[in-house]
């Protein structure tokens, strides 16, 4: 089963080799494309061998746990990688049309691959130092896409995102060493097995905290996001948006397997400051948006608040939390890919992502307006799309945790983000152009129209339809709370014992 | 033995701290490098520290050995942030060549100029 395990990775890594030999010719585009394709096919093929036989593991080398370094796929594993493919598909035929010529003879196009293959995985490792790799390799191509183009504002945002990851790592790594020192081990399973037998049960506090710093940075959470709105804005459109559909979420994705596998020992205290956590993230993501004007800096913003609702959902640690918490990942990548797709799309045929430079859009590309609806009022979660159902459940899992004010707040944010998306609407869609011209989707020429227009439609179709019809999503994600709830399948999948 | 291990790793943190929290990118990377430097000792050291003992088994019997497992992910490690390091100068290098000054906040002096180069970007 290991083969299938590592086909996710391994793909990516063939289509950055190919596409870098090919990047002086549109092969390197084609290579993106094409591996990306070849990625979702694998992980669906990985996904359907998940809902076949429960959690698949894979010890590489064929040594075993705990001493090899093992490949786990439970349910949100699975359905991460699949996410990361379909992100990664749709960006990759966007990126055709977006990224110039001079930055794709770069590399762009084989960096983004290696990115991807990063992000797949930290989904699929079942080993915490394997993590800290992959976390620097997705660090290594992220800064490479970001710093792409060499603006001095693209070089200014990224050496803050250089800076505090590289800090967040350190703290990682720190606690990759006191939790060997206390263990003796650093295979996920195996340390759920023997962390709750420890003596020094404050010791694991410490490091749950450390970890929960060092991912906390990864996530953007608050007080550490600042990094983030510095400069997710600069690079090019597709790189924002591989960025803000799946960087965050690979940290978000650490927290909920750390601490619901490892550190549940204590959960009245590390639960409890998470649920903070959140709720300052989504006030303080929420009213930064408020206060900004340009187009990508307000879903910059928008990808921080939107963290602490599935933060939220970890820190409630009741059933149906996590089943919000799972939903409203998945939901949100997909949605906040495709809002950076179209801020791309507007600022091509409007001259700039600034939105007192903009307007018209409605009236001279309603097309656009639409593919830009669909995302926004999902994210602000309006029935019947994606984005309603996320925070449906997560409120309902709060009120019925009777934190009464948490669930208004999280509402209250829903209505600022509601605001804010009313304000892009306004000022790019609806308010006239300031230099009366027109901005058309026939400026692009067909191929570029085609390459651009076709991932936006896509992924606003696939809002849709988790939109109508949630019921096999929210019955998978609550699969996956049950497998996160009871790690004694994912123990027994990689260790081969049970507990 | 501990002694001079713990006080290393927490001089090697104190100057790493201290120099990251400067305003020039060149300081910020060196401190970087400092503190990646304190964490890798600090993972050596959370093997156990042993003196004269090889972190493989004899093979004459002898079975005193020292953990060999936080020797490799140090050796990993240490070979990701000299990586990390070297893209860090680059990009350091590229923003004191791009701004004609190290400043960690190059665009907070000229954001005039930049909002006038947003279109373009």
């Amino acid at each position: 089963m290991s083969w299938l395990l590592s086909l996710p990775l391994f793909i990516p890594f063939v289509a950055g080799v190919v596409s870098f030999l090919l990047k002086d010719g549109p092969g390197g585009r084609w290579a993106s494309v094409l591996g990306s394709a070849a990625m979702l096919v694998a992980s669906g093929a990985l996904m359907t061998t998940v809902l076949r036989e429960g959690v698949v593991a894979g010890q590489m080398g064929g040594w075993p746990a705990p001493f090899g370094i093992s490949l786990v796929a439970d349910y949100l594993s699975a359905v991460m990688v699949v996410i990361t493919a379909i992100t990664a598909l749709a960006v990759s035929i966007y990126a055709m049309a977006d990224v110039e010529a001079r930055i794709a003879r770069l590399g762009y196009h084989a960096l983004f691959q290696i990115l991807i293959a990063g992000v797949a995985g930290a989904f699929l490792t079942g080993d915490l130092f394997n993590l800290y790799v992959w976390f620097e390799v997705m660090l290594i191509a992220s800064f490479g896409l970001l710093v792409m183009g060499g603006s001095k504002e693209q070089i200014d945002g990224g050496v803050k995102y250089v800076a505090l990851n590289l800090v967040s790592t350190i703290l990682f790594l720190t606690g990759i060493g006191l939790m060997y020192g206390m263990t003796g081990t650093l295979n996920m399973a195996d340390l759920a097995l023997i962390v709750p037998t420890l003596e020094n049960q404050g010791l694991v506090t410490v490091v749950a905290m450390m970890f929960m710093v060092a991912f906390g940075v990864k996530a953007a959470v608050f007080p550490l996001f600042f990094w983030l709105p510095a400069a997710y804005h600069t690079p090019s459109f597709s790189t924002s948006a591989v960025f803000a559909g799946l960087l965050t979420k690979v940290g978000v994705y650490a927290l909920i397997r750390m601490f619901t596998l490892v550190f549940v020992g204590d959960i009245s205290f590390t639960h409890e400051v998470l649920l903070w956590v959140a709720c300052f993230t989504m006030v303080t993501g929420v009213l930064g948006a408020a206060a900004q004007n340009d187009f990508r800096k307000i879903l910059s913003f928008h990808i921080v608040s939107q963290i602490g609702y599935m933060i939220l959902g970890l820190a409630l640690m009741t059933p149906l939390a996590i089943v919000g918490a799972v939903f409203y990942l998945v939901h949100h990548i997909i949605v906040k890919a495709n809002l950076f797709l179209v801020a791309g799309v507007a600022s091509k045929i409007a001259g700039s992502t600034e939105l007192k430079r903009i307007g018209g859009l409605y009236a001279t590309a309603p097309l656009l307006a639409v593919l830009f609806l669909v995302p926004a009022f999902s994210l602000a979660g309006f029935p019947p799309l994606s984005g309603f159902w996320a925070k449906f459940i997560l409120v309902k899992a709060t009120l019925e945790d009777g934190r009464g004010f948490v669930a208004f707040i999280a509402l209250a944010v829903g209505a600022l983000t509601i605001f804010s998306m009313t304000k892009i609407w306004a000022e790019a869609f609806w308010s006239p152009h300031p230099d009366n011209q027109e901005p058309k989707l026939s400026t692009l020429s067909k191929g570029e129209r085609r390459a651009l227009l076709m991932p936006i439609a896509g992924l606003a179709v696939l809002t849709c339809i988790i939109g109508l019809f949630p019921e096999p999503f929210v019955q998978f994600a609550e699969g996956s709370a049950a497998q996160l709830l009871d790690s004694s399948a994912y123990i027994e999948a990689v260790l081969g014992v049970s507990e | 033995m501990e002694l001079i291990v713990a006080s290393a790793i927490g001089t090697l943190t104190a100057g790493g701290v201290y120099l990251m929290l400067r305003l020039r990118t060149f300081p910020v990377i060196l401190g970087l490098a400092l503190l990646s430097y304190a964490v890798n000792v600090f993972i050596f050291a959370s093997g156990r520290l042993a003196i004269d003992m090889s972190p493989i088994l004899s093979k004459y019997g002898d079975a005193s050995y020292t953990d060999p497992l936080p020797q490799a992910l140090v050796l990993t490690a240490i070979v990701i942030s000299f990586g990390m390091t070297a893209v860090l100068v680059m990009i350091g290098l590229g923003a004191f060549l791009e701004a004609e000054t190290d400043r960690i906040d190059v665009a907070s002096d000229e954001a005039e100029t930049n909002e006038t180069k947003d279109g373009a970007a």
